[in-house]
């Protein structure tokens, strides 16, 4: 702590800070940290002899063997096509759709001005956090109740957890936003709406729309495996093949879903390189 | 009619209109499209049969279940949640510290003097690739592959966490290595000591407390991905959540989400204390 605060004329020379240090809580934390890790592989009941029994391996390595030869009939082809552009569709659907109710709950849920009573910061807050902190795959069981099996829950999931985590961005974006301009307008008796439309909002739009990308690229990895319990897509196909055995569609699946991942990745890269330059 | 007049008073009209109009426009002309796609008709909830099993599911949920035999239940469960979590993370640094040994470049000796040597440069890159895999592979995908090897259990889970955590962090690790300034690591590489020397005495102690940092941050994530992992078989308060909602016991199901925000805000809280502690 002390070294970090006290900045030395030269700099690359400065001791580095000790690791350990009795008086350190951090430390002691760590310690705790290591006894969880002990406990936590007593307490589990782990089969590793059933895992590294010849038997298991041998199914291990008979899976990796049929995953090696993917199915490439046309038939199954369009289908995968289908289910790939689905995944996509339901990642840009959820995420605009909780862009645009994580905007509607940020405003309650921001202090925009110093004699803002923000009576509604608290609750929306907390609203915000309760979306948040429940994963996408958890709505999307939730909402297989009353939607369905299919796109939809999968779609109005990534909408419900974006919509926690794109609310409270927005909402500090708004509440970090230089006070000036809405200031100015405030002065002139414009309306609390009009100020935010005119000033506030299009200051923070360059950063929400960055934060809703950056969101969206989540959101197509979170997508691709929503599936799995029912949400549609790519996820769902996997589900549906890998329960039949059927390891070579299993296989195109798997690859497709890597391919996708990867090209989110790329091309995030690749942009990210081309705007910091 | 209060529009009239506002058009009729160039003062009022809102100035930025056209843009507003037109952006609106091309994202509905996109959206028709994706909307189709998802089959996005979410008044199916609000049909008569639907909205009566949602009515007696979501009715269900108050009051939460509190007997002591399930909450007894619950938290063994969440505990079960964890320690998935810490294995999992535990067995993904043993994967992660000697890739990320084997594939930093500001450990090289032949780099020293000006470029890498071919072999090197050769094993490096593989082990990096090797990283991107594993971390590529969501490890809902590895649970499933895994609970179909060893069956259902934490067993997958704490696998599935191993291996994708595994290439997150070596990655990471790899990254933060390289970006310091490591003057005292090659310092140290140019008056001949050993690769594993200058790694205790020059790069661990400069990033010590960033690969802290962000090791804790990835547990945090890992308790969450437990609890998830649970709905492919993998144990933890997933499975017991899916078995629950399965059978639309609401009140179950309410409890369990309650005890899940709080186990991650718990984590979370923690986490944010432990990073900051750090510096």
């Amino acid at each position: 702590m002390n070294a970090a605060r006290g900045r030395a004329a030269n700099e690359p020379f400065r001791v580095p800070r000790p690791m350990f240090d009795a008086r350190c809580r951090a430390c002691w934390f760590v310690a705790g940290l290591v006894a969880l890790t002990v406990a936590s592989f007593v307490t589990l009941d782990l089969q590793w002899a059933k895992f590294l029994s010849a038997e298991s391996m041998g199914r291990m390595g008979r899976f990796l063997g049929e995953l090696l030869s993917p199915s490439a009939e046309p038939a199954f082809l369009r289908k995968l096509v289908v289910a790939g552009v689905e995944t996509l569709a339901m990642s840009a659907v959820g995420t605009l759709l909780a862009a645009a109710f994580g905007l509607l709950l940020a405003v309650p849920a921001s202090k925009s001005h110093v004699d803002d009573p923000a009576r509604w910061r608290g609750p929306t807050r907390l609203v915000l956090n309760v979306l948040r902190s429940i994963p996408e795959l958890v709505w999307a069981a939730l909402l297989l109740i009353s939607a369905g099996l299919g796109p939809l829950a999968g779609t109005l999931a990534l909408a419900l957890h974006t919509t926690g985590v794109l609310g409270r961005l927005f909402a500090e974006a708004i509440e970090n936003a230089p006070p000036g301009p809405a200031f100015a307008l405030r002065a002139q008796g414009v309306a609390e709406g009009r100020v935010f439309l005119h000033s506030t909002l299009v200051q923070v739009l360059p950063q929400l729309l960055s934060y809703t990308l950056y969101r969206w690229e989540n959101n197509i990895r979170a997508a691709a495996v929503l599936g799995v319990v029912g949400g549609g897509g790519l996820g769902q196909m996997l589900a549906f093949h890998m329960g039949l055995f059927q390891m070579s569609e299993t296989s195109s699946i798997l690859i497709t879903m890597m391919g996708l991942v990867a090209l989110v990745d790329l091309l995030s890269y690749l942009s990210r390189r081309l705007l910091s330059r | 009619m209060a529009a009239d007049a506002s058009i009729l008073r160039p003062g009022r009209r809102d100035p930025a209109w056209a843009g507003r109009v037109f952006w609106l426009s091309v994202a509905l002309v996109l959206l028709v499209p994706a909307l189709v796609a998802t089959e996005f008709r979410p008044w199916v909830m609000l049909e008569g049969e639907n909205l009566k099993v949602t009515a007696r599911f979501l009715g269900d949920f108050f009051p939460p279940k509190l007997e002591p035999a399930f909450l007894a239940m619950v938290a063994k469960e969440t505990w079960r949640t964890v320690a998935i979590a810490t294995a999992g993370v535990a067995l993904a640094l043993l994967v992660a510290i000697p890739l990320t040994l084997v594939s930093t470049a500001a450990l090289s000796v032949s780099a020293l003097p000006g470029r890498m040597n071919a072999l090197p440069f050769v094993v490096r890159t593989a082990v990096r690739w090797l990283l991107i895999v594993l971390r590529s592979v969501p490890e809902l995908i590895w649970a499933l592959v895994f609970v179909r090897v060893v069956g259902l259990g934490p067993t997958a889970g704490v696998l599935a966490i191993a291996l994708t955590y595994g290439g997150m962090l070596g990655k990471v690790y790899g990254e933060i290595l390289e970006s310091g300034e490591n003057h005292a690591t090659t310092t140290l590489l140019r008056n001949g000591a050993g690769r594993l020397q200058a790694f205790f005495h020059g790069l661990l102690p400069q990033n010590a407390a960033e690969l802290t940092s962000y090791t804790v941050y990835r547990w945090e994530c890992a308790i969450r991905s437990s609890a998830v992992l649970g709905f492919v078989g993998a144990g933890g308060l997933g499975q017991q959540m899916d078995a629950s909602m399965k059978m639309f016991a609401g009140a179950e199901v309410a409890t369990m989400l309650i005890v899940f925000v709080l186990l991650v805000w718990l984590a979370d809280r923690a986490s944010a204390w432990l990073r900051r502690e750090l510096g």
